[in-house]
């Protein structure tokens, strides 16, 4: 739990260096990736990782008692603390439930905790900026047993109005928002919602998807209750997510999953779940992407996530400033023009071009953007918008990639102006 | 010419800056039908008015990239005032230049004569290299198709 006591170094272009897939060439130029916040592209050491696992020590997990069992048991445990060490996980590992991804973590959450605890009537207060996969399910479990989800609304400015949080708190069990929207940038006061929320006698859950390769996460500090974040956009494999729950709120939910795994025992009358997190954990594991998980939680921490944040606001900076003084009247951007409280995750409205147009043009330049609702279409909504086209930061990208952004955008304007 | 420059070809970026028949149609006696593409947020809403057989005016309103609404715009110039059955032939000549792969295209004996059946149309054969435009350029001729259908079936 020495969260700190790492001897960090960060340098964007090392990092770049490290991420195979940056050295492509696409329609005859180096790749820029700018969909950082769909995926994040891999460092060397998280595949190496994996095709380590797999060449050497891949058997089950927890059931063999031979040495490449043990090992592959070991490999999977030890991801699971290191993740607990990287948020600071006050009950540490025995608070990580491994899922397939924020999606399904909130599916957990919503199916297990949402479902056993929630009676008709109760509320779930989300916001209007939120993923669909903290929407869905809680509309889900609304349908299948009565309970009524309320939005946080969004302020022109791309913010939380919490300007009626009070009135919003109104028989809320459960406030679960985003800690960084994945289309506007915005960062969430999280610390300020959570003491609402548990002031309202709620528990509080956090999107973490975006915000988890943005900056430093600390649920001690947030005083959070759940915390819902992906593999694959913190460096590392696809496949593999989490879900940490606050040891005294996880002791009491209920399996989600049954089979194989998360039992104590099974008779003909029926089954004992296991205890701890190995309840919520059904079936054969997703193990070489925990391995992966792992060496991309290490990798991050060498770099320092302060120090990632600090890089992802600079390049923020850098290039909300250049699209408004380049692209003053054709290009909106659709966040925070403030960059307080802003990560790198930059929605683009350009002035007579489509977003699909936008990021076809782009392509022709190597540039990745995503054209599209980014599974926010309440926010869209909120802003008269079908698509954006998005453009987000990893710890590896440079102020080179928005050079090549501005001269693609540049090109797109004037092949559709 | 350039995939990209082919994709977006002039005539196809000046149906979109400015469409054709665009606007609504009294409904009845029009009949009006809806397409989404629910990945993209593309929409297209046809107003048909058919009788004697005859797709006798079309108008359309919605809005989405320049393929979709290229594409809206040029069938709608292509198949106004023309008999059933030559709409369907050119909803089916449309659609099979959208699923032939290039190959298929260069060796297709009718190609020419497709190709000149299309007319203007042909403009959109470049998005046939870029699959994930394919929906774009199709959704107004699949709910065309779809609109046709529910008019006969009244």
């Amino acid at each position: 739990m020495a969260t700190g006591a790492r001897v960090t170094s960060f340098n964007a272009r090392r990092v770049r260096a490290d991420v195979p897939l940056l050295r492509r060439m696409v329609n005859g130029r180096r790749i820029t990736y700018l969909d950082s916040g769909a995926s994040s592209l891999q460092p060397r050491a998280v595949i190496e990782a994996m095709s380590r696992y797999y060449e050497l020590r891949h058997a089950n997990v927890h059931r063999g008692v031979y040495q490449t069992a043990n090992e592959a048991t070991e490999e999977y445990e030890g991801a699971r603390a290191a993740v607990a060490s990287f948020i600071n996980a006050p009950g540490g590992p025995d608070e990580v439930v491994f899922t397939k991804n924020t999606t399904e973590s909130f599916n957990l959450l919503a199916h297990s905790w949402g479902a056993s605890t929630l009676t008709p009537g109760d509320v779930v207060l989300v916001s209007e900026m939120e993923h669909h996969a903290n929407i869905v399910p809680w509309f889900q479990l609304r349908d299948a047993t009565g309970i009524e989800v309320r939005f946080i609304p969004v302020s022109d400015d791309y913010r939380l109005d919490l300007t009626k949080l009070d009135e919003l708190l109104e028989g809320v069990k459960l406030v679960s928002v985003t800690a960084m929207s994945n289309v506007l940038g915005t960062k969430n006061p999280i610390g300020e919602l959570a003491q609402a929320a548990h002031g309202a006698g709620a528990l509080i859950a956090v999107d973490a998807a975006q915000s988890i390769v943005h900056g430093p996460t600390d649920v001690r500090e947030l005083d959070v209750d759940f915390l819902a974040f992906s593999g694959h956009k913190m460096l590392g494999p696809t496949g593999i997510g989490v879900l940490w729950t606050r040891a005294s709120v996880l002791e009491s939910m209920p399996p989600f999953l049954g089979g194989g795994g998360m039992i104590a025992d099974v008779r003909l009358d029926g089954f004992t779940p296991a205890k701890g997190v190995a309840r919520f954990e059904a079936g054969t594991p997703p193990i070489a992407e925990t391995v992966g998980l792992h060496a991309a939680v290490r990798y991050l921490e060498g770099l320092g996530m302060d120090n990632v944040a600090d890089h992802d606001h600079e390049l923020t900076v850098d290039a909300l400033s250049r699209l408004e003084s380049n692209f003053a009247g054709r290009v909106r951007i659709v966040g925070p023009h403030d960059t307080k409280d802003r990560g790198g995750v930059i929605s683009l409205d350009v002035e007579g071009v489509h977003p699909h147009d936008v990021a076809q043009v782009l392509d022709e330049f190597g540039v990745c953007v995503r054209p599209g609702h980014h599974c926010a279409k309440p926010l869209m909504r909120r802003f008269g918008l079908a698509a954006t086209a998005r453009a987000s930061f990893g710890p590896y990208s440079l102020k080179s990639d928005t050079d090549v952004l501005l001269e693609a955008l540049e090109a797109a304007i004037s092949m559709f102006g | 010419m350039s995939n990209l420059e082919n994709l977006y070809r002039e005539i196809i970026l000046d149906h979109y800056r400015s469409p054709r028949n665009r606007g609504e149609l009294a409904t009845p006696p029009a009949h009006k039908v809806e397409g989404f593409n629910p990945l993209c947020g593309d929409e297209v809403t046809l107003y048909l008015d058919v009788h004697d057989g005859v797709l006798a005016d079309i108008k359309m309103t919605g809005h989405g990239c320049s393929i979709s609404q290229s594409s809206s715009s040029l069938m709608s110039a292509a198949v106004k005032g023309k008999a059933l059955e030559d709409v369907h032939a050119t909803i089916d000549t449309f659609k099979e230049l959208m699923t032939g792969h290039e190959v298929a295209l260069e060796e297709h004996h009718d190609v020419e004569v497709d190709l000149r059946r299309l007319g203007e149309l042909a403009a959109l054969q470049g998005v046939v290299k870029f699959p994930v435009r394919i929906k774009c350029a199709t959704l107004a001729w699949n709910t065309l198709r779809q609109g046709l259908e529910e008019v006969a079936a009244s």
